[in-house]
Parts: C-alpha cells; sequence; structure tokens
C-alpha cells in the first residue's frame, strides 16, 4: 500500500521530506519494530537449521578440519543400531502419551462440573508441570531407588520387595517407568487445557441435554467430545511428534543408560561428548523429516476419519473470508 | 428414584472422589516423599524408612546445607538476571512485532507469521547441535548475557497471544493517535503497550516458567558452574560424590521449587488461562 501512493505523488519529493511523511515514518517504525525479532529468527533458527544441512555432508567437530563425506553420515544413521533402533523407544512414549490423554480428558471432564475441592485437586495435578528437568530427575532417581518411596508404598499395598524389579536397572521395566514420570509431568498440564476447551462450550447446551434427561455419559459423548476435537486432534498430533523426540526423562534420570537412550540422548551424546557433528546433523535432519512426514500424514488421517472435521475446515474457511472481509472494510476506511 | 439407582448415583460420585484423590496423591508423592526427607538429619536418613517422618519439622540444616554447597545464592542472583532480562526484553520485542504484523499490511507479512510457527515445530534439541556452533561462533558461550539474547528469541506463542490481543483493540483508537499527529511510536507506547498489560502477565508467567525451569540450554552454554550457575544447573552439583545424600539433595530441589510454588499459588488463575490461550491459538 505504501508504495501504491507514494507512486500517485508527485515524483519530487526529496528524501528528507519523505521520511518526515506518513509513509516514510510507516516504513521506519516497520524496520525499527521488525529488524531484532527478524535477526533473533535468523540467527538461532535458520542460520543453524541451514548450518546443520550443511554439517550433515561432513565429517567434523565443532573446531578443527572438516572432511566431505558426502551421504555417509545418512547412511551411517540408518545402519548403526545406536541411532535409528532408538527410535523404536518412541512406542513406549507414544503408549504413554495415549494413557495421558485418555486420564487427563476423564479428570478434565470431571472436574469442569461442580466438584468440591476441584481447584485443589486441579492444582495439585498441575503442579508437577511447573517443576525443573533436573529437580524431576533427582526425585524421580530417589522416588524409584530400591527400598525407596516407590517400593514402600507398594509394600504398604501388600507386595513384596523380593519380588519387585529395580525400576531403573532391569530392562524390560525402565522405560516404562520413565514414561511413568513424563506422564506424571504433563497428564496435569493437558488436563488444564482440556477443562479450558470445555469450558468455553456453551453451558446453555448442558442445561438443555439435561432437561432431556442425558446422562454425563451422553453429555460428555455428544457435547463435549464433538466440541474439543479440534484441540484433542491437536494434542494426539502434538504428543506423537513429543514421543519421536522424547528427550527429558531419560537424559535427566538414567543418562540414557541400561537402554534408555532415547533418539534424541544418542545424538545429544554423538554431539556433545563425542563431538561426531556431523552424524548428530544427519540425525536431527533424519528425524525432522520423519517428524514432518508423521504430522502431514496424522492431519489427512484426522480429516479423512472425521468427517465433520471437514465441516469444522469448511467454518474455518467461513470465518476466515469474513475476517479478511472485515480486514478490506477497514483498510478502505483508512 | 429407585434406591438401586439412588445407590449407583452415590457409589458413582464415590468413584468420582476416590478417582480424584488417587490421582492427586499420585501427582504430589514424589514431592512430598521429597519434603519429608529434607527435614532428616544423616542419622535419622540413614536409618529410617524413607516415608517415616522426621523427627523434627524444623531442621533446616539439610536446607542451609544444600543452598551453600550449590552455590544457590549465586544462582538465584543469575537466574533473577536472567529472568527480568528476558521478559523485559521479549515482551519489547514480541508486542513489537504483533503490532506490526496485526496493524500494517505489507507484502511478506503471512511469510513472517509462517516463518516464526514454522519455527516453533522445530524441536529444540535437535537444533542446538548447530545453534552452539552459532553460539561459539558469537563468543556466547559461558556469557550471561549471550545466553540471555538466545534465550529473548523465537517464541511464537507469546506472538500469537499479543496478535490475538491486538485483534480486540478497536482501530479507532490508532486513528484518533494519528488525527492528533502522534508518530507510530507515540501511538505504540502510550495508546496501545497500556491496552495490553493482560496479554503481557500471561506471557510474562508462561516465559517466565520456561526460562526459570531451562535447564539443557544453561547447561549447555553455561558451563561454568562456578561463576554462571543458574538454580536449574546448581542442583548438578549433587551429581557425583554428594549423589546419595538425598536428604541434601531432597533440600536443594525443594529450595529451587520454591519460586515457582510462589509463582504458580499467586497467579494460579493468569498460569491457567496463558496456557490455554496459547495452545488453541498455537
Amino acid at each position: 500500500m505504501a508504495a501504491m501512493t507514494q507512486a500517485v505523488r508527485p515524483q519530487k519529493r526529496t528524501f528528507g521530506q519523505w521520511a518526515r511523511s506518513r509513509d516514510g515514518q510507516k516504513v521506519f517504525v516497520m524496520v525499527a519494530f521488525m529488524v531484532i525479532p527478524l535477526l533473533l529468527l535468523f540467527t538461532f533458527t535458520y542460520l543453524p537449521f541451514a548450518e546443520m544441512f550443511g554439517f550433515s555432508f561432513y565429517n567434523m567437530k565443532y573446531i578443527g578440519p572438516r572432511k566431505f563425506v558426502g551421504l555417509k553420515n545418512y547412511l551411517k544413521v540408518f545402519q548403526r543400531d545406536d541411532c535409528f533402533g532408538a527410535l523404536k523407544l518412541s512406542l513406549y512414549y507414544m503408549a504413554g502419551s495415549v494413557i495421558q490423554l485418555a486420564l487427563s480428558l476423564y479428570l478434565a471432564t470431571v472436574l469442569s462440573f461442580k466438584v468440591k475441592g476441584g481447584n485443589i485437586f486441579k492444582g495439585f495435578m498441575f503442579f508437577p508441570y511447573l517443576i525443573n528437568g533436573i529437580a524431576i530427575g533427582f526425585i524421580f532417581k530417589f522416588f524409584y531407588t530400591r527400598g525407596f518411596v516407590f517400593d514402600t508404598v507398594l509394600q504398604w499395598c501388600g507386595f513384596d520387595l523380593e519380588n519387585l524389579p529395580y525400576w531403573l536397572k532391569d530392562q524390560s521395566i525402565n522405560n516404562i517407568s520413565l514414561v511413568g514420570t513424563s506422564v506424571w509431568r504433563y497428564f496435569g498440564q493437558n488436563m488444564v487445557l482440556f477443562i479450558g476447551a470445555i469450558m468455553s462450550v456453551d453451558s446453555e447446551l448442558y442445561e438443555a441435554a439435561m432437561l432431556d434427561g442425558a446422562n454425563r455419559f451422553q453429555q460428555f459423548r455428544y457435547i463435549i467430545l464433538p466440541s474439543i476435537k479440534t484441540i484433542i486432534t491437536l494434542n494426539v498430533i502434538l504428543s506423537i511428534t513429543g514421543s519421536l523426540s522424547a528427550f527429558e526423562p531419560p537424559y535427566v534420570i538414567t543418562s540414557g543408560a541400561n537402554g534408555t537412550g532415547t533418539y534424541f540422548v544418542v545424538m545429544h551424546e554423538i554431539a556433545h561428548t563425542q563431538q561426531k557433528v556431523g552424524l548428530a546433523s544427519a540425525m536431527a535432519i533424519v528425524l525432522l523429516v520423519i517428524i514432518f512426514i508423521a504430522t502431514i500424514l496424522q492431519k489427512l488421517f484426522f480429516k479423512y476419519v472425521f468427517k465433520s472435521a471437514e465441516d469444522e475446515d469448511l467454518n474455518a474457511t467461513a470465518k476466515r473470508d469474513k475476517k479478511l472481509a472485515k480486514l478490506a472494510a477497514r483498510k478502505a476506511g483508512r | 428414584m429407585t434406591i438401586l439407582q439412588k445407590i449407583g448415583k452415590y457409589v458413582v460420585v464415590f468413584l468420582k472422589y476416590l478417582s480424584l484423590v488417587f490421582f492427586s496423591f499420585v501427582a504430589i508423592l514424589p514431592i512430598v516423599s521429597c519434603v519429608i526427607t529434607a527435614f532428616k538429619t544423616d542419622v535419622e536418613y540413614q536409618q529410617t524408612n524413607v516415608m517415616v517422618l522426621p523427627e523434627s519439622w524444623l531442621n533446616f540444616e539439610n536446607f542451609i546445607t544444600a543452598f551453600q554447597k550449590a552455590n544457590m545464592g549465586k544462582a538465584f542472583i543469575n537466574s533473577a538476571i536472567i529472568l527480568v532480562c528476558v521478559l523485559v526484553a521479549s515482551v519489547l520485542i514480541g508486542t513489537q512485532l504483533a503490532y506490526i504484523l496485526d496493524r500494517f499490511k505489507f507484502p511478506g507479512n503471512n511469510l513472517i507469521r509462517n516463518l516464526f510457527l514454522f519455527a516453533s515445530l522445530l524441536p529444540g534439541v535437535a537444533m542446538q547441535v548447530a545453534v552452539y556452533e552459532i553460539m561459539y561462533n558469537l563468543h556466547f558461550i559461558n556469557s550471561l548475557w549471550g545466553y540471555i539474547v538466545m534465550m529473548c528469541g523465537t517464541d511464537v506463542i507469546s506472538i500469537y497471544i499479543y496478535i490475538q490481543f491486538f485483534e480486540n483493540i478497536d482501530y479507532s483508537l490508532d486513528e484518533s493517535g494519528i488525527m492528533d499527529g502522534a508518530s507510530y511510536f507515540t501511538i505504540f507506547y502510550k495508546i496501545l503497550l497500556p491496552l495490553l498489560k493482560p496479554a503481557i502477565v500471561t506471557s510474562c508467567i508462561l516465559k517466565g516458567v520456561g526460562t526459570y525451569n531451562e535447564y539443557y540450554s544453561a547447561n549447555l552454554y553455561l558451563q561454568d558452574k562456578k561463576t554462571l550457575p543458574t538454580v536449574a544447573t546448581s542442583l548438578y552439583t549433587f551429581v557425583g560424590p554428594l549423589g546419595s545424600k538425598y536428604n541434601l539433595i531432597c533440600a536443594g530441589v525443594i529450595i529451587s521449587l520454591l519460586p515457582a510454588l510462589i509463582v504458580f499459588i499467586t497467579c494460579q488463575k493468569q498460569i491457567y488461562s496463558g496456557l490455554t490461550a496459547g495452545a488453541v491459538k498455537g
């Protein structure tokens, strides 16, 4: 728009005049306000992204000579057992996030209706989300230590210490223990998100349903579930992406020992301890590609599975058109 | 209502509360066990079961020792500096960018929005492989200011919260400012920024909690744990020889949780609404 108005004006204006005019000011304020965020975005996201892509073709450390090796790093990612094989562990985290979503959906539904002490329950369950990663590491190392908190509680319930496994050492169970910590940390946060979504449902709908004699389960099935479908879909997508890039539980609790090293833990180790930057970059790129494919597939999947989701899309387009029209009107009014 | 229905109703209510109590218990059990252990003396810790309550709830010795051993005084100062700088800078950067993106139509507006959105999809840990190289070349490793600059970067959620908020501020306010001959800077700082206060509070809480708890990048870029500990990394002292003195470790963990707990208790509502606003938009 700025360019258009400028063209209409007489050409003779000097730069000084232009700088003092509205158009000049507009350009000036735009540059002044956008230069820092864009510079930061470029320096800490897109430049590293491009560099990482470049690194993945070299055999290199952070300092020192680099050797071009073509696609060798990518081949290694698929050949080495510790790299690509580590992605198998994501299945544990995916299973965990399914449980987490179901659990938080249940709790959110219960807490959205009148419950005595609801805020306290909500607070207790949400608080783990606010704890920093390393503190969680220590808390759960302590929690799972032989004969400590978890074992004691299980003994209260009648289990015999002899029959209990070493939660973090036993390879058949330690990944499940770690996934448990991740569920523990995030189910409250998910629950709060779902409560927010459920609260935004028109309360008249519930009243109408009550009058029609619908029970709680029917209310959930026919009112709540359809209206928060978008946010559930979003969370499913996020949780699958998150499972592929699971990192913190093994990093802070077991440091990836005893077969708990997820893909990113292995990548971190390769990049910062072994300093094989090229290989680590290739690993990062491979996972990014997988994540993008997974995201796109899921989006398509949800689009075709829920037919009504398409209606929603139509609604969204209608909304967008409306918004555009509003914008155009505003622009015309200027 | 028949008796059977009545009984059924009570059972449902009972199960509902039972499940709430159970999951609340699961959520706080690990933390409560830490609190119990933090108050135990060395002898007590070795001789009693972890779930046995401490003899005295006034035994603060572990807290004092942990605070000193982990250099937490310095850590709190560093974390406070980082927090204040990052919050001020990211509020200014974020609101200014949102102002331009919402109020000005120019080619590339949508492109910039999408660049920020795409950036948020890239997993952080993967990116750090190459960000480390950039930080190294900028001499930002082991530099508090370098770390702060990095933390101010992309934060698509606050930008979306601000844009959403700007959309609800009537454009006639801007117009009246223009009529009065105010510059765009004046309009932004004098008229619009004060109106953004609720959005700023929301995004500050979210960003603040994230920054305070950031462990991975703090560990990576502030490697000199003696002079540059943050609260999150200071706990790292307990890895190694002190690794089995859990009464000390738990005390350290509890100290590091306290600020988050205080913020949580005072700003519960804003935290919940901030999370919801961020998630629905993002």
